[in-house]
């Protein structure tokens, strides 16, 4: 069963999809960590509410930032990565065949 | 602005929803019957804007108030969520591709269908839904009667009736929308497109609320900053334990809470849609909170202190005079609260049917007529259990708000229901990524979380004395005060939250994993596991091959049968068109396909988009009775498919064995053809050998039968003729010996030699030719005596050969020659080098066939065979010999062993 081997390197396209996927895996790990660091201020005396909430807005934008370069090419790999829905799977379809 | 105005504003508002809504359910409807999707109502924009039902009444209003009671601590409750959009690779892209696969209609049908098509997961999901959910819905109408107040300065109205006729036009709008079909996929087009709307409602008003504070109230961004620093309260400093629980808390709920999961999962039309999600949503959420602080603060200081903080979005526009605002903020508040009911109120009524209605109801019709086949129309019965729910749910909404009254907090509220809805996690988690999670671990570990949850959280939420009594809330069930619902196992001092979080969590999941661990799952079970955990490996299910719910072909008749169970539950057009459409693929005529297992899992997923898993399968396996999959069947499709990898691993090798032999068999054909060429060309050479002598004689003797010949000629062609006759017999020899030693036939005469001898006596045989030729001789190695035991004489021949080729050939002014011997074992080499200018690189491969000279062949005066014999010698002394190239001159290397009769020789007679 050769066929369903999956290839042990890939091409540049390909590589650089999967490092796409690698990384929408790591952002919300990210994420998380830098959402902590506010818990750690405040064992310091904390940077105060305005500061704190210029913080995590900004971090913020910047997860979304990264969210939405990430998602347009994620989009294309969802298709590819996976064969399309069979003809009775499709909900789409709005009327059965 | 007064009551009078507000009521129909929002009788209005109202309205248009409802024009919305029908709109876009005409015009899907209209795309429908054309044959197309409506994909403006289900673009990426649309889904995103559904998925704000998040943003209840509790964002809108609830936000401000808690805020203004704990800082920033309300923006964890979007982060959470935020952090598991951007993270959908991991958890959100399986579960919407699970979801569509198995055609889900709700969280618990989810949960049910993974874990054996159990209804009772369903039933216990559907509880702890309707437990959590219906005090999120009395919430919203508390908000929506709130909001109505704070306009009625001078009117005194009554909450409890308002809130009652909101309850009732909210339930007829569900009604009349999310009840309108029973949709095979269970989507509502005029719901989503009204929530869509109302989502940008809300954030408008939310905005506009927003600035108007910041550029209106405030001086701009600098201003509000610096209010908001003098604003700072102790209170609002960041608390550790409830920042990290709560964003997990409201990443779980994102998930689980049961409207969340009919927009992001039901409702999905592509799941492409969710990677637009993955950064709109959070968009979207950080848009609703950007402006929640500087209200808060504004609220602080432009309202009076009495003032409830929950409402500052609405007070703050309508006490400083800015009527058309706060209007807006009151139907943004309106729709929050209206969506939030109409979407859970859906996903519940749904819950309810298909979970318990349903079932009750087979097991009754099971219980008086024996069997689902006669009965009446499941459509029917469906919807009207849907309305009933949808009413039901409401009501039980309208008396929580008027039992509980309007005195908590909306954000407390909010919470206890993520916390319970978060008791589902375990088993979603479970069933998403472990495939040994069972349906009694799932349903322990569901029980154990929501018990936990209702004890330490949900009912001491109503106070003391309400449904728990105050001495059991500070002492603990018979004075046991490790058993105190805020002080589990003497766990005190907590947020009662995180306490509860922490305890059904942990404990949830600890039974989950332990019962799962112990239990086996039945094959159902196994099946669905494969196909929720290797959703992405399967491709689709239908194309792993054995992963079926059913093996057994059904009889016959049991299709008909089928098809009028079908047609109760999808409608008869929908039906027939299935059941045509599946007839066709296995290339029959008319409506009744022969009923396989592929055929029965297809059918099943179609009516399962209906009614749930659990119900579907339940009613095809009244049916069709024991066809069910069997562990020995797992097995069965378990060694097929390992035989079926041995055998083509076997194919592989004899594949590549045959290619191997064909190689070797072309290798041999060619080598034949060049045998052929080789024997055609010996011949043609052998003749012209032959002649060249032949004719000389031919010639001299004709010649000598002439009269006139004197004496001295004759003696002297008879001389040329005699000379001839010895190189032909000389030729003839050759070709003979060449033939001996070729064929493996000669006889060695073996003795013993010394090797320095055998050399010695070459050099002096091979002066003879061209004795005026003086090559300087280099000697090394063979000072003392080598004793060799082989055919001496033929040894010695070789030896003459080469000495002799040297000798005619070697093209250097002071021609040299380095005779080198060396000893490796049993092995001796003897290097014959000259100083000339050796043999070119091309002919260095031919020197050793026969009738190959460089030269031409009267400077050589041989037939050029004597390498080609040198060669054979060898072989048959079981040594070798080879042109060294690179040595600075011809050089011949002779090795062989020292011992003939110690080599074995392989299939070379001659001893």
């Amino acid at each position: 069963m050769s066929a369903n081997r999956s290839p042990l390197f890939l091409e540049r396209a390909t590589y650089r999809r999967r490092r796409m996927m690698d990384g929408a895996r790591v952002l919300p790990i990210l994420g998380a960590v830098l959402l902590l660091l506010p818990v750690l201020w405040t064992r310091s005396g904390g940077m105060g509410t305005a500061g704190e909430a210029v913080y995590l807005f900004g971090l913020w934008f910047g997860l979304i930032l990264i969210a939405a370069l990430l998602s347009r090419p994620l989009r294309a790999a969802l298709g590819r990565e996976n064969p399309p829905p069979n003809r009775n799977g499709n909900p789409d379809a709005d009327a059965p065949e | 602005m007064t009551l009078n105005i507000l009521i129909p504003a929002a009788l209005g508002y109202v309205v248009f929803l409802f024009v919305i809504a029908s709109l876009a359910e005409r015009r899907a409807e209209t795309l429908r019957l054309a044959g197309r999707k409506p994909r403006f109502l289900r673009s990426p924009l649309v889904y995103t804007l559904s998925l704000s039902v998040y943003c209840t009444a509790w964002t809108f209003y609830g936000a401000v108030g808690y805020a203004v009671r704990s800082g920033l601590e309300f923006i964890t409750i979007y982060l959470g969520p935020t952090l598991v959009f951007i993270g959908w690779w991991w958890f959100l892209r399986k579960l919407v591709r699970i979801g569509k696969a198995q055609r889900v209609t709700s969280i618990a049908d989810l949960i049910s269908a993974r874990y054996g098509k159990s209804n009772l997961v369903a039933v216990i999901v559907t509880l702890l839904a309707v437990a959590a959910t219906t005090p999120y819905i009395a919430l919203q109408l508390q908000s929506i009667s709130l909001s109505f107040e704070t306009f009625s300065d001078d009117h005194a109205v009554a909450p409890q009736q308002l809130a009652m006729w909101v309850a009732a036009g909210l339930a007829l709008f569900t009604i009349l929308f999310g009840t309108r079909n029973l949709d095979a996929n269970e989507q509502h087009h005029g719901v989503v497109t009204a929530i869509a709307v109302e989502a940008v409602v809300k954030l408008i008003a939310l905005l506009a609320v927003g600035i108007w504070v910041v550029w209106g109230l405030m001086d701009g961004l600098p201003d509000v900053m610096a209010r908001i620093a003098a604003a700072d309260r102790p209170e609002w400093r960041v608390q550790p334990a409830r920042w990290m629980g709560l964003i997990f808390l409201a990443g779980v709920a994102v998930v689980t809470l049961p409207r969340m999961f009919q927009v992001m999962v039901v409702e999905n039309s592509d799941e492409r849609h969710v990677s637009t999600a993955s950064w709109a949503f959070p968009l979207y959420l950080m848009a609703m909170s950007l402006f929640v602080l500087p209200i808060a603060v504004a609220g602080m200081e432009w309202l009076p202190a009495d003032t409830n903080p929950d409402l500052f979005v609405l007070n703050l526009p309508h006490s400083l005079g800015h009527d058309g605002l706060a209007m807006l903020s009151f139907l943004g508040g309106f729709s929050a609260a209206t969506s939030m009911v109409i979407v859970a109120s859906i996903a519940l009524a749904t819950m309810v049917s298909n979970h318990i209605v349903v079932p009750l109801w087979l097991a009754q019709r099971r219980m008086f007529e024996g069997a689902v086949r006669e009965a009446g129309d499941m459509r029917g019965l469906v919807l009207t259990a849907r309305r009933l729910s949808i009413v039901a749910i409401l009501a039980l909404g309208y008396l929580y708000f008027a039992v509980s009254g309007s005195s908590r907090a909306l954000a407390s509220i909010g919470l206890i229901a993520f916390v319970g809805m978060a008791q589902v996690l375990p088993a979603l988690v479970g069933a998403l990524y472990w495939r040994g999670a069972s349906r009694m671990g799932a349903a322990t570990g569901l029980a154990t979380g929501s018990l936990i949850w209702l004890y330490a959280l949900f009912l001491p939420s109503f106070g003391p004395n309400v449904v728990l009594g105050a001495d059991l809330l500070t002492n603990g069930p018979f004075g046991l005060a490790w058993l105190r619902p805020h002080a589990l196992l003497g766990v005190s001092g907590m947020d009662p939250l995180l306490h509860a979080l922490f305890w059904s969590l942990l404990l949830n999941a600890v039974v989950f994993i332990a019962v799962s661990l112990v239990s086996f799952p039945s094959p159902v079970e196994r099946v669905q596991a494969v196909q929720f955990v290797n959703t992405f490996d399967l491709g689709h299910p239908e194309e792993f091959h054995g992963a079926h719910g059913w093996v057994r072909e059904a009889s016959e008749n049991d299709s008909e049968d089928l098809l009028a169970m079908s047609q109760r539950t999808l409608g008869p057009v929908v039906a027939q068109l299935f059941f045509e459409s599946e007839a066709r693929a296995q290339g029959k005529d008319g409506f009744l396909p022969d009923p396989t297992p592929d055929f029965l899992d297809r059918l099943e997923r179609e009516l399962g988009g209906s009614v749930g898993a659990a119900t579907a399968h339940a009613m095809i396996s009244q049916i069709v009775g024991g066809r069910l999959v069997t562990v020995d069947d797992l097995m069965a499709v378990a060694s097929e498919t390992a035989q079926i990898m041995e055998h083509s691993a076997q194919l592989e090798a004899k594949s590549e064995e045959l290619a191997r032999t064909a190689r070797q068999l072309r290798d041999a054909n060619e080598m034949l053809q060049k045998l052929a060429v080789q024997k055609d060309s010996f011949l043609s050479q052998i003749s012209h050998e032959l002649r060249t002598p032949m004719t000389s004689i031919r010639a001299f003797s004709e010649i000598l039968m002439d009269d006139e010949v004197t004496s001295d000629a004759q003696i002297r062609y008879a001389g040329i003729i005699h000379d001839e006759s010895i190189r032909l017999t000389r030729l003839l020899d050759d070709l003979l010996d060449l033939s001996v030693l070729e064929n493996g036939q000669v006889n060695l005469d073996i003795q013993a030699g010394n090797l320095p001898d055998l050399i010695e006596r070459a050099l002096l045989a091979s002066n003879s030719v061209l004795p005026e030729r003086q090559f300087a001789e280099q000697r090394s190695g063979f000072d003392l005596p080598i004793a060799l035991n082989t055919d001496v004489g033929r040894l010695t021949q070789v030896f003459i050969n080469i000495l002799t080729n040297s000798r005619k050939y070697c093209d250097a002014d002071t021609p040299e020659m380095r005779i080198s011997v060396r000893r490796k074992g049993p092995q001796l080499t003897v290097d014959f080098i000259d100083n000339g200018s050796g043999i070119a690189k091309k002919s260095q491969a031919l020197i050793f066939e026969k009738f190959s000279r460089l030269t031409d062949t009267h400077q050589a005066g041989g037939a050029g065979l004597g390498l080609a014999i040198c060669r054979e010698i060898m072989h048959n002394l079981g040594g070798e010999i080879a042109y060294v190239p690179g040595q600075g001159g011809a050089a011949f290397r002779v090795s062989f062993p020292a011992d003939l009769a110690a080599q074995p020789r392989t299939g070379q007679p001659g001893l």
